[in-house]
């Protein structure tokens, strides 16, 4: 289960961050700026790799000490980052995923809704309600 | 198909609408309709842009993105390919559709040639659209030399 999702525009700032304890926020946003950078270099590690498929799913981005950090770039260049608590029993790859498949999804719906400018701060409810899905209940 | 009369049906007439309201009926307000046209074209293309690459994997360079263009996002909106995609290699591209969905219903020859810029214009915009949520800015504009062909030209802007 996720503790901090996050989706950035290709411009590199924030359409949506939430993150679940929530003091402390600031810890989180600071760990999504700085994972920004492996993103970044793994999405040009791949522009040279001569390797014919080329995936939107970038997996592991860097462990710390309490938390694990996964990334997905979608096709418009607009980037996921979701961040995992350590301890949990490690949570599969395919899980992350499907929790990635899920986000792209819903991000696409935000995008065809005519309400929504593209570049704007995503405020729909049904996208909260899929990331609240997503996160650790905290009881 | 009935899929694709319905958008083309829908087409016509926001084409008619939007000439019928015309209070200006000089060449300015021809150009803000077009430009209106060309705006709806635009938003549509960029959520297209969104959902028809999901599953595709990532676009290695610019000429897999027109291809995607050509091929894609042709057959979901207009069920068929483009005929030919030229491009002179330094960032301009022309796409050419030998019988254009929107066009064919109307005259097949020099019939009607100054009312087709019209029928274009959302298709330009639906192009801008796409290439912008893919990365590439861009500048489309239309041109036909006889219905139903017509050429895209599609010019990438350097920033």
């Amino acid at each position: 289960m996720a503790v901090c999702v996050a989706v950035i525009a290709k411009e590199n700032y924030p359409l949506y961050i939430r993150s679940i304890p929530t003091e402390n926020e600031l810890k989180f946003h600071y760990m999504v700026h700085t994972s920004l950078d492996v993103v970044d270099e793994k999405i040009s590690a791949m522009g040279k790799a001569l390797v014919d498929q080329r995936e939107l799913y970038l997996g592991l981005l860097y462990p710390t000490e309490d938390y694990k950090v996964y990334g997905y770039v979608t096709n418009s260049k607009v980037k996921f980052v979701m961040v995992v608590d350590s301890s949990n029993t490690a949570l599969r790859d395919n899980e992350i995923r499907s929790m990635f498949r899920k986000l792209h999804n819903s991000y696409t719906d935000v995008m065809c809704n005519p309400f929504y400018n593209p570049g704007d701060r995503i405020q729909s409810r049904a996208f909260d309600s899929m990331v609240t899905s997503m996160m650790v209940q905290v009881c | 198909m009935a899929d694709a009369a319905l958008f083309e049906f829908l087409h016509t007439e926001m084409v008619a609408e939007l000439w019928a309201h015309h209070s200006d009926p000089g060449p300015g307000g021809q150009k803000m309709s077009l430009s209106v046209l060309e705006g709806m074209g635009f938003r549509v293309g960029q959520a297209l842009g969104e959902r028809l690459p999901q599953e595709t994997l990532a676009f290695r360079e610019e000429l897999d993105v027109l291809k995607f263009l050509c091929k894609d996002l042709w057959v979901a909106v207009f069920q068929k390919q483009m005929d030919s995609l030229r491009t002179n290699h330094q960032g301009t591209y022309v796409l050419q559709d030998n019988s254009f969905p929107l066009l064919i219903r109307m005259a097949s020859g020099l019939q009607y040639l100054e009312e087709a810029p019209k029928f274009l214009a959302f298709t330009c915009g639906l192009l801008r659209g796409t290439l912008s949520t893919l990365g590439i800015k861009s500048l489309v504009t239309a041109s036909v030399a006889s219905l139903p062909t017509c050429k895209f030209q599609v010019v990438i802007q350097k920033t």
